[in-house]
C-alpha cells in the first residue's frame, strides 16, 4: 500500500526561524563608528562573502557543501573573478545555518544536491565579489582624497593611476567594512569574455590535507570529554522497538549508557566505537516489525507491473494523440524495462556528533544541506533557532544521501539529550548505512513506439510505473498529487528536456510507493528514464533496420544543443568508421540538470556474452558555462563508476520488509581494473540560457550507452538491471 | 595490553585482543586518517602497512600484530618530505570528497616499493580499493608519474 510517514516542514521550519532570528555578530567599535561583522579571527567581513585578513587573504564563505565534486573551488573562482584578488592568497569557510538565519539567510540557499550547488548561485555570488571590490576601492579612494574612478585594482591591489599610489586589499579593509555597500543596481558583473579566473582549471583548494590523513571529516571528530555510540534502528521501516535488555550489556568494558531513541531505535554509548559495537551486536532487543514485514521485492514488483496497464497515470509530457496514433500504426514496437532500487553507498557511512545543554545543542554533521540538518536539530532538541547551530563538516560523499535527509541528526540529538552536558559521536555501521538508505526508486516501464508506412517513428508511449520519491520526501512539492521529478530528462521543456520530436508523445506515470524510503540518488530519475528512452531508441532504431545515430538525428532537428554534444561524441569515437576488431559501440544522450550530455562507449565483449569489458568512453557536457573545466572532467570520469557500478553490480533486494544487502560484499562497486579510458569533452556553448550543473547529468548516459554497445556485439537486449542478475560479470 | 610501533614511536594500549588494529589505531593512538568503510576487508579505506606490507587493519585483531612496526597514512611522509605518492596525488588532483584516498595512497605506496615502475595489470591487480566518487583514472596517471618521478 502507499505508504507516506510524518514529514518535517523543513522550509517552515527554517522561515519561521529566519523571520524570528535577531542577533547580530558584529559589535560596535569602541569609538561608536559604525559595526563591522568580524569573523572568528577578528579579521572583517566586507560583506557576507568576503573577509579580509591583514595579510591580504581572502576568505570566500561558501554556503554549499563540498563532498568531493569541488564546489567550494568553484564558487571561490566565482568570488575571486569578480572581486580581482590574488587567487593564491584565497581560502574558503563555511558560515553556519544558524548564522545565516540569524542574519536573515545572507547566503541563501544551503542545498548542495540536485547539481545546484553552482548553477543556481553564480549571481550572487559574483555580485557578491562585485559589490566588495567596490567597497575596497572605495575605501583606497576615500583614503587618498581621490575619485574611485581613478582607481584600478588587479590581484588585491589597488592603483591610483594618475599618482601611482598603490595599497592592497588587507590594508584598506578595515575602513571598506565600515562603508555602506553600493545599491544593487550599480554592482555590474564582467562579460564572461574577460573572466580570467572563472573557466580556468584552478587546482583545488582542498587537497593537500587528503593525502596524509590530516583531513578531519564527521566520523574523525574529536570533542572533550566525548563518547561514541552506535544504533540500531528497526530493520523494517513502519516498525518499532517492543523491547530491550539493558542490562545484558550494561557490564561490557567501556559501556556507558544504553539509550532508546525515539520509538524506532536502541543505541549504545560507550568510551569507542568498537566497544559501542560489540555491546550493539550484544544486545537483545526485540522488535515490532509492524505491518510490512511481509513485503517482499516479489510483492512490490507485482503491484508495480498492474501499474504498466492502469487506467489512471499522472501525465508528464503529451502531445498530438499517442494512444490513437499507434493504434493505427503500420507497425509496432513494444519493449519491457525494470530499475531496482539503489544505496548511495557514501564511503563515510552517516554520522553526526551532539552536545546538548539546557540550553545549547551543537551538533557538528556532515551534510549536503546545512539548513535541513539545522532544521532536524532544532525539531529534535525542542530548543530555538538562537540557541541551536549545525557547524558543517565537508563530507566523505553525498550523492543526494545527506541533503533531504537528516534522520542521524535526530537519532544524535536524542542520544545527546539522554546525556546533557557530555559530546556524543553517533556513528553508523556499513551495516546499519545499507538497511537504512533513502534508496534509489524502483521503476517499471513499459514502452511502445509506432511506425507509419515509411518506418518513421508516428507515436511514443512511455509508461513509468513506481515510486515516487517526493510523495514521502518532499509532499509539498507534488503538483495536484503528480510527481514531475519522475519525468526527468522526458520533460516538454526546462532543465530535464526531452530531446526528441515525436508527432505523438505521451509519458505518464503510474504512482505506486511501497514502504522503502526512495530518495535523491545522484542524478535521480533520470538514470532509469535515460536507460528506459535511449535503449528504446537504439531498439526502435534496429527494428526499421536504421543506424542508431541517424535515426536519433532525424528526431533531433529541433533539439540543436542535444544533437551538439551527441555529434560531438560520435564524432570523437569515430561513429560510422569500422571500430577495431572485437569492439563494439552504443551511444546515449540526454538533458539532465540543465547541461546536455551524450556517452558513446567501445566495449568488448567475451565469455559468451557474460564478460564485458568498457573499454573506451567519449563524454560530452555542455554545461552552458564552464566554471572550472578539469573538475568538470573529474565529475564525469567518476560519474562512469558510479552509474557503471550501478549497472552491474547494485539492487536492494527486499525480503520480510527490510533489505537483505548489508555490506560492499553483497553490494559491489566498481575497481580501478574496471574503470574505461574516459576521454571528456567539455564544450559550454555559454549564451543566456541557464547554467546546467555537472556533478549528476553524465551518469545517465553511462548505462545505455555500455548497453547499446552490448546489443550491438550480442543481439541481446537487456532490459531488466543489475547485469549481475544475467550472469554478465564486468571484466 | 597491547604492545606496537605505529608510525616508528612504540604504544602499549589497554585494549581487548580480539579488537581490530584499525580501532585501535583511530581511538586509542588517535590517528584518525585510516578510515573505516566497510569493517570486513573489502573497500580498502582502512589499509596501514604492517612491516612494509599493505594489511586492511578493519579485520585484523590487534593481537596479530603484537610487535610489529606499522606506518598509517600519517606516517607515509619521511621527515616532513611527503612520499613521492603523495606528491603525485597533490600534482594530479587525485582526491574528490578523499575519504578513500588514505587507503588508496597506501596501497599505491606500497605497490611502488614492490613494483617501482608498475604496468596497467600492475595496478589493476594490486589496487583494489573502492572509490564512490570514481578517481580511478587520476589514480591511475598519479601512480605512473610517481614511479616517473
Amino acid at each position: 500500500m502507499n505508504y507516506i510517514p510524518n514529514i518535517s516542514r523543513r522550509s517552515f521550519v527554517v522561515s519561521a526561524a529566519a523571520a524570528g532570528g535577531g542577533f547580530m555578530l558584529g559589535f560596535a567599535l569602541p569609538d561608536g563608528g559604525p559595526k563591522v561583522v568580524r569573523a572568528k579571527d577578528g579579521s572583517p567581513e566586507i560583506n557576507a562573502w568576503v573577509v579580509i585578513r591583514p595579510d591580504d587573504t581572502v576568505v570566500v564563505r561558501v554556503a554549499r557543501s563540498e563532498m568531493g565534486q569541488g564546489t567550494i573551488t568553484g564558487l571561490a573562482q566565482m568570488v575571486a573573478e569578480e572581486l580581482e584578488c590574488d587567487w593564491n592568497k584565497v581560502t574558503t569557510e563555511y558560515p553556519t545555518p544558524g548564522q545565516s538565519v540569524a542574519r536573515n539567510r545572507v547566503w541563501g540557499d544551503f542545498s548542495t544536491g540536485g547539481s545546484r550547488g553552482i548553477r543556481t548561485s553564480h549571481d550572487y555570488v559574483r555580485r557578491g565579489g562585485a559589490s566588495a571590490r567596490m567597497m575596497l576601492v572605495q575605501a583606497a579612494a576615500n583614503g587618498w582624497g581621490v575619485p574611485a574612478a581613478e582607481c584600478t585594482v588587479a590581484n588585491s591591489v589597488i592603483t591610483h593611476k594618475t599618482s601611482g599610489r598603490t595599497t592592497t586589499y588587507g590594508k584598506v579593509a578595515e575602513a571598506a567594512a565600515k562603508l555602506t555597500p553600493p545599491p544593487a543596481d550599480s554592482v555590474k558583473l564582467k562579460d564572461p569574455k574577460e573572466w580570467k579566473i572563472i573557466g580556468q582549471s584552478m587546482k583545488r583548494l582542498d587537497t593537500a590535507d587528503k593525502v596524509d590523513g590530516r583531513k578531519v571529516y564527521g566520523f574523525d571528530l574529536k570533542l572533550p570529554g566525548m563518547l561514541v555510540a552506535t544504533i540500531k534502528d528497526c530493520p523494517v521501516t513502519g516498525g518499532k522497538v517492543k523491547s530491550f535488555d539493558a542490562a545484558k550489556v550494561a557490564g561490557m568494558k567501556g559501556v556507558k549508557k544504553v539509550v532508546p531513541v525515539g520509538e524506532t531505535a536502541v543505541a549504545v554509548v560507550a568510551d569507542t566505537f568498537w566497544r559501542a559495537k560489540m555491546a550493539m551486536d550484544a544486545l537483545p532487543i526485540v522488535w515490532d516489525e509492524g505491518p510490512n514485514a511481509k513485503v517482499s521485492s516479489a510483492s512490490i514488483d507485482e503491484w508495480l507491473k498492474a501499474g504498466l496497464t492502469a487506467s489512471e497515470a499522472f501525465v508528464g509530457n503529451e502531445n498530438g494523440d499517442a494512444k490513437g496514433a499507434l493504434a493505427s500504426a503500420t507497425k509496432k514496437l513494444e519493449a519491457f524495462y525494470f530499475y531496482p532500487y539503489q544505496n548511495h553507498a557514501c564511503m563515510e557511512s552517516m554520522n553526526a556528533t551532539a552536545l546538548y545543554t539546557a540550553d545549547r545543542c551543537e551538533v557538528w554533521v556532515p551534510t549536503q544541506n546545512g539548513e535541513a540538518a539545522f532544521a532536524a536539530a532544532l525539531q529534535a532538541s525542542g530548543l530555538p533557532a538562537s540557541k541551536v547551530d549545525v557547524p558543517k563538516i565537508d563530507l566523505g560523499g553525498g550523492f543526494g544521501r545527506r541533503g533531504n535527509f537528516h534522520d542521524y541528526v535526530t537519532q544524535a540529538v536524542l542520544i545527546a539529550k539522554q546525556m546533557p552536558g557530555t559530546p556524543v559521536k553517533l556513528l553508523w555501521t556499513r551495516e546499519e548505512d545499507m538497511l537504512h538508505g533513502r534508496y534509489h526508486p524502483v521503476m517499471h516501464c513499459k514502452l511502445t513506439g509506432g511506425f507509419d508506412a515509411n518506418n518513421n517513428l508516428t507515436a511514443l508511449h512511455i509508461r513509468l510505473s513506481g515510486q515516487s520519491i517526493l510523495a514521502s520526501a518532499r509532499p509539498e512539492g507534488l503538483d495536484k498529487g503528480k510527481d514531475q521529478l519522475t519525468f526527468q530528462g522526458l520533460w516538454p521543456s526546462g532543465d530535464f528536456a526531452f530531446g526528441y520530436s515525436i508527432p505523438n508523445l505521451l509519458v505518464d506515470h503510474s504512482m505506486r510507493n511501497p514502504h522503502i524510503l526512495p530518495g535523491f540518488w545522484r542524478g535521480v530519475n533520470i538514470n532509469q528514464n535515460a536507460i528506459f528512452i535511449e535503449c528504446f531508441m537504439d531498439e526502435l532504431a534496429k527494428s526499421v533496420n536504421q543506424d542508431p545515430l541517424e535515426f536519433r538525428r532525424k528526431l533531433m532537428g529541433k533539439h540543436p544543443k542535444h544533437l551538439a554534444v551527441l555529434n560531438a561524441v560520435a564524432d570523437k569515437i569515430g561513429w560510422g568508421k569500422p571500430a577495431p576488431a572485437g569492439i563494439f559501440r552504443g551511444l546515449a544522450q540526454m538533458k539532465s540538470f540543465a547541461s546536455y550530455v551524450a556517452a558513446a562507449a567501445e566495449i568488448s565483449v567475451s565469455d559468451g556474452g557474460n564478460k564485458i569489458k568498457v573499454h573506451r568512453i567519449v563524454a560530452a557536457t555542455d554545461p552552458i558555462y564552464a566554471v572550472n573545466p578539469a573538475q568538470i572532467e573529474r565529475q564525469i570520469s567518476g560519474s562512469f563508476v558510479y552509474g557503471l557500478s550501478a549497472l552491474f553490480f547494485q539492487e536492494c533486494t527486499v525480503k520480510d520488509g527490510r533489505i537483505e544487502q548489508t555490506n560492499f560484499d553483497t553490494y559491489n562497486s566498481m575497481r580501478i581494473a574496471h574503470m574505461p579510458k574516459v576521454e571528456s569533452i567539455v564544450m559550454p556553448s555559454r549564451g543566456s540560457d541557464p547554467w546546467g550543473g555537472v556533478g549528476e547529468p553524465t551518469i545517465c548516459v553511462a548505462a545505455p550507452a555500455v548497453l547499446n554497445a552490448y546489443f550491438a556485439a550480442t543481439g541481446k537486449r537487456i532490459r531488466t538491471f543489475p547485469l549481475k542478475n544475467h550472469k554478465i560479470e564486468m571484466a | 595490553m597491547a604492545r606496537l610501533t605505529i608510525n616508528g614511536k612504540p604504544h602499549t594500549i589497554d585494549v581487548e585482543a580480539d579488537t581490530p588494529l584499525l580501532w585501535v589505531i583511530r581511538d586509542h593512538v588517535g590517528l584518525t586518517g585510516t578510515k573505516y568503510g566497510c569493517g570486513i576487508a573489502e573497500c580498502g579505506s582502512c589499509t596501514v602497512h604492517i612491516d612494509g606490507q599493505p594489511v586492511r587493519s578493519c579485520s585484523l585483531p590487534v593481537s596479530a600484530v603484537e610487535g610489529k612496526s606499522i606506518t598509517t597514512i600519517e606516517g607515509l611522509a619521511q621527515g616532513g618530505v611527503l612520499h613521492k605518492i603523495q606528491k603525485a596525488w597533490i600534482d594530479h588532483d587525485v582526491p574528490q570528497c578523499g575519504y578513500c584516498q588514505s587507503g588508496m595512497i597506501m596501497a599505491a605506496a606500497a605497490l611502488l616499493k614492490e613494483k617501482p615502475r608498475p604496468t596497467d595489470a600492475d595496478i589493476d591487480k594490486a589496487i583494489t580499493n573502492i572509490c564512490r566518487c570514481g578517481t580511478f583514472q587520476e589514480v591511475r596517471q598519479a601512480i605512473h608519474a610517481a614511479a616517473k618521478a
